[in-house]
């Protein structure tokens, strides 16, 4: 079952020669500091790595890919779940795994291919007692630690496409502005439509009727437009704009299972876009890519128009091009 | 990060917290140092920003109920976004029971602060200034309270927002208060709320001094149970600078207090001098909109007795000049579309459109002499503005 963490292990193992801080022995993941109360100062406190700096997961740590990802500013995303031995996962109303209390998700962001690749940041969302935590942690320059970082931090970096930008690391409370939920922190991503069939048969013996229904976005060519600017939108603006979240008081929902064709924006007033709107009128204007504010959006940089608020500092050609044609494909009304 | 340990055992041992004060002063790592006490922070605690200028390049962000985050005055403390490089806005509050006061935000990259469903919040002499004056490319908000309950914003002053400068939205149990809003399109915005009271405030230079609004395809509508009393509307006469998509962008330079799509309203002890296009409107939605559940139309507003300088002298509306010379030279004071209810008490004058229907411009209207019958009962205020409770803590 967890055929792959051991395989991951063992290879990790024979490749042990180094030493440092970030390298040891297989770990235990520590349930007591994953349920406990204190909010741990290290990553390593967890033991969810045996090569921390090669981001090699110890035993019972799942590693994942969604899908069609959140956009980063291009950063690698290294995905991991740990789940306590013996616990079973649900499913939730909109396929949202549910993971019991215990459970951890990690999220690593690097920049750089092969030896150049550098961790930057590695967050965690801890499931507690007392509901879901969400802690941003800073790797340092030698990339030996990875340290809490509440109050986030701004990093000089550069994008696979060569762009120089200060890159974000989000705070504590950042990080509740997307994955709040009606007041509580939520995992977003790990919904069983944007995750591997296969992955959630192998690993918790699961099969949702709609896993996997959302494009490979590296095969999203062979997707219909709407699927892929629909499952684009969902992944990167819905966590905020949707009921109960942090842009619910603008009525725009794009989640993936919202039809209603005022809620995802066409032919919709901004109600609160301020100079986001620029000179235009309505969020989606069937057929007219360059008359929708959810584009005019996208396709800034400058803080006060740009969307999505967090998280990026560049625009997303790839996604904001399956966007535009999903809008330019769109019947005239 | 003493701290942390503190909060866990505290946390641990569920023993009632002692109120504690972070101070913060200007200079380097303000920013970090200001952001990571506003996420420590405990209920109860105060956060206390020391005179003079942060320079703040994120937007900062409170999650913690009960804090109070406190300046040396709007004038003394200054939070600094003119170099901002992301987020929405400048300050964002989520939590409940927070008390902002005595600091300014100036040039926020988007909003200035927005709360968002902290439920009775008290802003008190809190300045937000776009210090270029009037740009469509300045925020759009400068004071944000929305999907709230219990909403007390006392004794701010609010400049240069490209939508409104007090914006409350989707919220009820509100008072705005004692507070000045000078050059933005909007001075003060009430909209998709209800239980509203707007009194003794200031609306000058604005294009619309102070609107009341209910608009369609929100979460929450329904907005009523508003009294706009007592305020200095003056001289509301700033070109329109909204960005075109925004409902504000429809608001005509000169306009006073305005009433659209709402249930309710009481409007009354005001004085009202020199808003060119009308003093006084009460309207219906103009947009066509796709909402069951949406009533576009005023319904039972009352005009009470006001203090009127002078009416519709230089109105922004289609065929103005045939407008004026078939009233005599100037519009009368209050302006009405002839759509919904409404009621004028006392002996100030009025025009109507004469619409019969939603969505129709002016091309289809019958302009007319105002006939409004006076109010049959007296204004029902019971449950309008925001929790007495929220008054202690100003002082």
């Amino acid at each position: 079952m967890k055929l792959g963490g051991l395989l991951l292990a063992a290879a990790a193992l024979s490749l042990a020669t180094a030493s440092g801080e970030a390298r040891r022995a297989m770990p235990d993941v520590a349930d007591d500091v994953i349920t406990g109360d204190r909010l741990p100062r290290t990553l390593e406190e967890y033991g969810f790595f045996i090569h921390a700096d090669a981001q090699v997961p110890t035993l019972g740590v799942v590693p994942y890919r969604l899908n069609t990802p959140l956009y980063s500013d291009g950063a690698e995303k290294l995905r991991f779940v740990y789940v306590p031995e013996g616990q079973e996962v649900g499913l939730g109303e909109d396929g949202l795994l549910q993971f019991p209390v215990g459970s951890a998700i990690i999220k690593t962001f690097a920049f750089g291919e092969g030896e150049e690749r550098r961790l930057i940041e590695t967050r965690v969302l801890l499931h507690r007692a007392d509901g879901w935590l969400a802690l941003p942690y800073l790797w340092n320059e030698e990339q030996t630690e990875a340290r809490l970082a509440v109050a986030g931090a701004r990093i000089d970096l550069s994008t696979p496409k060569g762009e120089a930008i200060s890159y974000r690391v989000p705070n504590k409370n950042q990080c509740k502005e997307c994955h709040g939920l009606d007041g509580a922190v939520t995992p977003i991503g790990p919904k069983a439509r944007n995750l591997s069939a296969v992955w959630l048969k192998e690993h918790f013996g699961m099969a949702p009727k709609d896993a996997g229904v959302m494009p490979v976005w590296e095969e999203r060519a062979s997707a219909s437009a709407e699927d892929a600017a629909r499952a684009y939108l969902d992944v990167n603006c819905a966590h905020c704009h949707r009921p109960g979240a942090t842009a619910s008081n603008s009525g725009l929902d794009l989640r993936w299972e919202q039809h209603d064709p005022i809620a995802i924006g066409i032919m919709k007033r901004p109600v609160a876009a301020g100079r986001g709107a620029g000179d235009l009128l309505f969020d989606v204007v069937p057929g007219k890519p360059e008359e929708s504010i959810l584009l005019h959006r996208m396709l800034s940089n400058d803080p006060g128009v740009a969307m999505p608020e967090l998280g990026k500092s560049t625009i997303d050609e790839e996604g904001t091009e399956a966007v535009r044609k999903w809008i330019a494909g769109m019947p005239d009304s | 990060m003493i701290r942390i340990a503190i909060s866990a055992a505290l946390l641990a041992s569920a023993a009632p917290v002692l109120a504690e004060t972070h101070s913060i002063e200007p200079g380097d790592g303000a920013q970090e140092r200001l952001q990571e006490a506003l996420i420590l922070a405990e209920p109860g605690d105060e956060i206390v920003l020391a005179a003079g200028r942060y320079h703040i390049t994120d937007g900062l962000s409170l999650d913690v109920d009960g804090v109070t985050v406190r300046g040396a005055g709007m004038d003394g403390t200054v939070l600094d976004f003119t170099g901002q490089q992301g987020a929405g806005e400048g300050l964002l509050v989520t939590s409940d029971n927070v008390t902002l006061r005595d600091f300014a935000v100036e040039n926020p990259k988007g909003d200035g602060i927005k709360s968002k469903g902290a439920d009775n919040i008290v802003y008190h002499r809190i300045r937000v200034t776009w210090t270029r004056g009037p740009h469509e490319e300045n925020g759009a908000y400068a004071i944000y309270p929305v999907e709230s309950t219990g909403v007390l914003v006392d004794g701010v002053k609010v400049t240069g927002a490209s939508d409104a400068g007090i914006y409350v939205g989707q919220s009820s149990k509100i008072t705005v208060r004692n507070s000045i809003a000078e050059a933005n399109v909007a001075g003060i915005e009430i909209e998709n709320s209800r239980d509203a009271l707007v009194e003794h405030n200031i609306a000058t230079r604005n294009t619309g001094g102070i609107l009341i609004f209910d608009l369609p395809n929100l979460p929450v509508m329904g907005g009523g149970n508003v009294i706009v009393r007592n305020n200095l509307v003056v001289a509301n006469d700033t070109p329109n600078f909204a960005p075109p998509g925004n409902i504000v962008a429809g608001v005509r330079r000169g306009t006073g207090i305005m009433v659209m799509a709402n249930d309710n309203v009481l409007v009354e002890g005001n004085l009202l001098s020199g808003n060119p296009t009308a003093p006084i409107m009460v309207i219906a939605y103009v947009q066509p909109y796709d909402d069951e559940r949406y009533n576009p139309l005023p319904r039972e507003v009352v005009v009470g007795e006001n203090t009127i300088e002078d009416g519709g002298y230089d109105p922004q509306l289609d065929g103005a000049d045939m407008l004026k010379a078939a009233f005599g030279g100037e519009l009368p004071p209050i302006m009405w579309d002839g759509l919904g209810s409404l009621y004028v008490s006392g002996d100030t004058p009025g025009w109507t459109l004469g619409l019969t229907e939603q969505g129709k411009g002016l091309g289809d209207a019958q302009p007319a002499p105002l006939a409004a019958p006076a109010p049959a009962a007296d204004f029902d205020e019971t449950g309008i503005g925001a929790p007495a409770e929220l008054d202690e803590r100003l002082g």
